[in-house]
């Protein structure tokens, strides 16, 4: 049987450095997300199970390394959502040439670390720091 | 031959046979979670204390026990709407792909029930 032909995938495309990037962090941040979410429920349960149960993960939850975490949470939040905003432009047909996108691609990272600092650093002062 | 016009055809299905469904209901859901999400980030740094009391007198606020459950269902949704495309293009043997999506799929179906639970079990007193 003849191979198939297949729609051209990574290997193939010719993206910007930025292009590239920008869509590859899009889905990696997304995934620490999940991650997040997991840590979302295992809180809400732990809230769920009684005073006692929320004090034991709260050894885990208010840890050092825990706020190492919420702060790589935030981070790949505020770029997921400027890279979010961003794919929803395009969605309404906008921004689709090649200067533009190259363009919101500076912009996504640009105002994703102002967020990511921005926040990270409100979150630690309000929340008595590392 | 088929009697439909291009634009129904176009409309309906498409080679996955569910046409724009999929990607419609992850940008649904991720209009909604802007503002959720930025609420619940909010909510957590501006809340006075994340002790026990604190936290379940705050979920059992009227509209902070809605509003959560809907972002444990959004977020469980959109999340395993993006899982699962990242399963099937990177996964690329078909056996293994098929049973992780399947996992994936079963287990943001618990995480959601889970949050849910947990959820309105704090809003309605749990036993201390």
């Amino acid at each position: 049987m003849r191979a198939r032909p297949l729609s051209p995938h990574l290997s193939i495309y010719r993206m910007s450095r930025y292009c590239l990037l920008t869509s590859f962090a899009n889905r990696i941040t997304g995934m620490v997300l999940s991650a997040g979410l997991l840590l979302l429920i295992y809180w809400l349960t732990a809230l769920a199970r009684g005073a006692r149960a929320y004090a034991r993960a709260q050894q885990v939850l208010g840890s050092d390394v825990a706020k190492l975490v919420y702060v790589a949470l935030i981070a790949a939040f505020a770029y997921h959502l400027a890279a979010g905003v961003r794919h929803l432009i395009w969605d309404t047909g906008r921004g689709m040439e090649k200067a533009q996108s190259q363009r919101s691609a500076w912009m996504v990272i640009a105002g994703a670390a102002v967020l990511t600092l921005g926040c990270a650093w409100w979150a630690l002062r309000a929340r008595g720091g590392l | 031959m088929s009697l439909q016009a291009p634009l129904a055809r176009m409309r309906g299905l498409g080679s996955a046979g569910n046409g724009v469904h999929h990607w419609w209901v992850q940008r649904l859901t991720a209009v909604a979670l802007v503002p959720l999400a930025i609420w619940l980030l909010v909510s957590l740094v501006t809340l006075p204390s994340l002790d026990f009391v604190t936290l379940a007198s705050w979920i059992g606020g009227t509209w902070t026990a809605t509003l959560l459950t809907l972002f444990v269902i959004t977020a469980s949704w959109h999340s395993s709407l993006g899982m699962q495309v990242i399963i099937e293009d990177y996964v690329h043997d078909q056996g293994l792909k098929t049973v992780t999506l399947v996992l994936s799929g079963f287990v943001h179906v618990i995480l959601a029930l889970l949050g849910i639970f947990a959820v309105l079990r704090i809003a309605f007193g749990s036993p201390l």
